[in-house]
């Protein structure tokens, strides 16, 4: 009893502290300042048309980094939870039955077009809506439909481990070049702007999406991996 | 539109409160947890909108087209929504490893911490 209105308190304290800001929506008539002002310079400092991806990859550009570093340490976290097991687990069912033809025919025919569309929406990042995380999260999708369709799929780790390392390692070099040739750290003005609207243009941003689109795909799909377990 | 998400998301982050501090499955939980995250990301893009704006993106020459949401809020949900992705997995296979030592899914059978 004392539990139950202790809760219905909370929550009713929650409703209310959020009324103040959920029924009184101010009707804003533009960005803040600070949006503005990045609305205003994504052009013509950094030469990149999508707003959201200039503040992600270079002046949040330390959020990003420490972003990917979480994710990184969480993928770490699973396999090492997970991967230490022995393979007893799921291992004492029944002999999984084999997936049906229009499954493996469609995943087969899929998921070429899945990866390729991932790699589209992290090169383009800095044109449209998109960027690397969303990229690297499309990737793993198709990952996740090939250990659908196929249960005895297996992933190759070595090539994983070494894509995952090398961009990570490739995306701290980026950064640091900004250090010397740029004016700080993960400045993407390492590389020279270009014509907005290009596939490559706006500096080092679809480098840094393209390293951190590989980085995410191969951590998520070993996430993936190690959650589904030992078949 | 606004006051729409708001409340939407209000009532996604209400609906999981509740979860968390009722159930007792330790994957509903983590599935509560998740609502909650995800009525906030809607809470956080609903305060940067603005009246008839479009997503940020410029045309060639760095003009608006058009009158423009705020993109901070939208780079800040990128970065929460990953975090969230992170915090999942990472309790799911926290709860797989309690599951197999303890063989007990319910919150109630872990009393070592309680206090």
């Amino acid at each position: 009893m004392i539990k139950r209105v202790a809760i219905l308190g909370v929550l009713a304290l929650f409703i209310a502290l959020l009324l103040g800001r959920v029924a009184v929506p101010a009707p804003r008539s533009g960005p803040g300042p600070t949006g503005s002002a990045y609305i205003e310079r994504s052009i013509p400092e950094l030469g990149a048309q999508n707003v959201v991806t200039a503040i992600v990859v270079t002046w949040r550009g330390l959020d990003t980094l420490g972003e990917v570093s979480v994710l990184f340490l969480a993928a770490a976290g699973v396999a090492l939870l997970l991967r230490t097991l022995g393979g007893g687990r799921g291992g004492n069912g029944p002999p999984r039955r084999d997936s049906s033809e229009i499954l493996k025919t469609g995943a087969d025919v899929v998921t070429p077009a899945i990866v390729y569309f991932g790699v589209y929406v992290f090169m383009g990042g800095h044109l449209t809506p998109g960027g690397g995380f969303q990229g690297g999260a499309v990737i793993a999708s198709a990952v996740l439909l090939l250990l659908l369709a196929f249960p005895s799929y297996r992933l190759r780790h070595g090539i994983l481990t070494a894509v995952e390392s090398l961009s990570g390692a490739a995306y701290v070099a980026v950064g640091l070049a900004g250090l010397v040739l740029a004016a700080g750290f993960l400045d993407t003005r390492v590389l020279p702007l270009g014509i907005p609207g290009r596939i490559v243009s706006a500096g080092a941003i679809p480098l840094i999406y393209t390293l951190i689109g590989l980085k995410v795909g191969t951590e998520l799909a070993a996430v993936i991996e190690n959650l589904g377990g030992r078949r | 539109m606004t006051s729409l998400a708001m409340i939407t998301g209000g009532l996604l982050m209400a609906v999981g409160f509740w979860g968390l501090l009722t159930r007792r499955n330790l994957i509903r939980m983590i599935l509560c947890l998740a609502l909650a995250e995800t009525g906030l990301q809607v809470v956080m893009i609903a305060a940067g909108y603005v009246r008839r704006g479009t997503a940020p993106i410029l045309d060639e020459a760095g003009r608006a087209a058009a009158r423009f949401v705020d993109p901070v809020p939208q780079a800040l949900v990128l970065t929460a929504i990953v975090i969230g992705v992170a915090v999942n997995a990472l309790l799911l296979a926290l709860v797989v490893r309690l599951y197999e030592s303890r063989g007990s899914l319910d919150v109630e059978d872990h009393t070592e911490l309680r206090w």
